[in-house]
């Protein structure tokens, strides 16, 4: 999967949780879910859930944790799928 | 001490804000419970002007505690020897409201889990009358913090 498919999968993923429009209508893979789209810590669970279902993978409670950022969901994403 | 004296136990609670009088089907995916409000509930001499309505909030609070704080207590049981005291914290409530509750009515709140993962549990809950009536329900979520 390219860089650019995989941030428009995210993008579909995060968009019920935004909360800032502009933020989002720039996101780049240098876009913080927290601070730049104003998702909160418990929404973020949810978009980490949806984020296992749409690729069919399984995230820890480590990999959760670095699951700040969108680069760091698309290095996770890309290793859990080549584990696979 | 049972499971259900055991959570109930563990509440973060007092009156005039403790809204569980007992609990029941208590497991791994969802807990019930009951709770009858008394007629001299301290909300009914403001809610509403000489017409005591059992405000919204407090029918989601009540499905809060019995659905959502109580589950998570009992979902959180292993660890608690560590913790000082189990601490929940309301993350979003999304209710539909469809009949009004008065004055000495028995309320059962159902709680059914829908996962509880990193720390967050979300719940369908529903609260029926003593007609079994449905009276609200919804979802609710919280994040369970482990204070040590």
């Amino acid at each position: 999967m390219t860089n650019e498919a995989l941030i428009a999968s995210l993008k579909t993923i995060v968009k019920p949780y935004v909360r800032n429009e502009e933020g989002f209508k720039n996101m780049t893979e240098h876009t913080d879910f927290l601070t730049d789209l104003q998702i909160n810590s418990a929404n973020l669970v949810d978009v980490i859930l949806d984020i296992e279902n749409e690729f069919d993978i399984e995230i820890d409670n480590e990999s959760m944790e670095k699951m700040l950022s969108v680069k760091a969901a698309m290095e996770i994403i890309t290793t859990k799928l080549s584990e696979k | 001490m049972t499971e259900a004296g055991y959570i109930l136990n563990q509440l973060p609670y007092t009156p005039p804000f403790l809204f569980v009088d007992e609990l029941f089907n208590i497991s791994e995916n969802g807990i019930s419970g009951y709770y009858t409000f008394k007629e001299d509930e301290y909300f009914y001499r403001g809610h509403f002007k000489n017409n005591p309505v059992t405000p919204g909030v407090i029918l989601i609070e009540t499905m809060a505690q019995i659905g959502l704080v109580c589950l998570g207590i009992c979902l959180s049981k292993n660890e608690a020897d560590e913790w000082t005291q189990p601490g929940i914290v309301l993350s979003s409530a999304d209710i539909e409201f469809l009949s009004p509750v008065y004055p000495g009515e028995k309320v059962t709140v159902v709680s059914q889990k829908k996962y509880f993962r990193f720390n967050k549990l979300k719940c369908d809950v529903e609260m029926k009358n003593s007609n079994e009536k449905i009276v609200c329900r919804g979802s609710i979520s919280g994040m369970i913090i482990n204070k040590k």
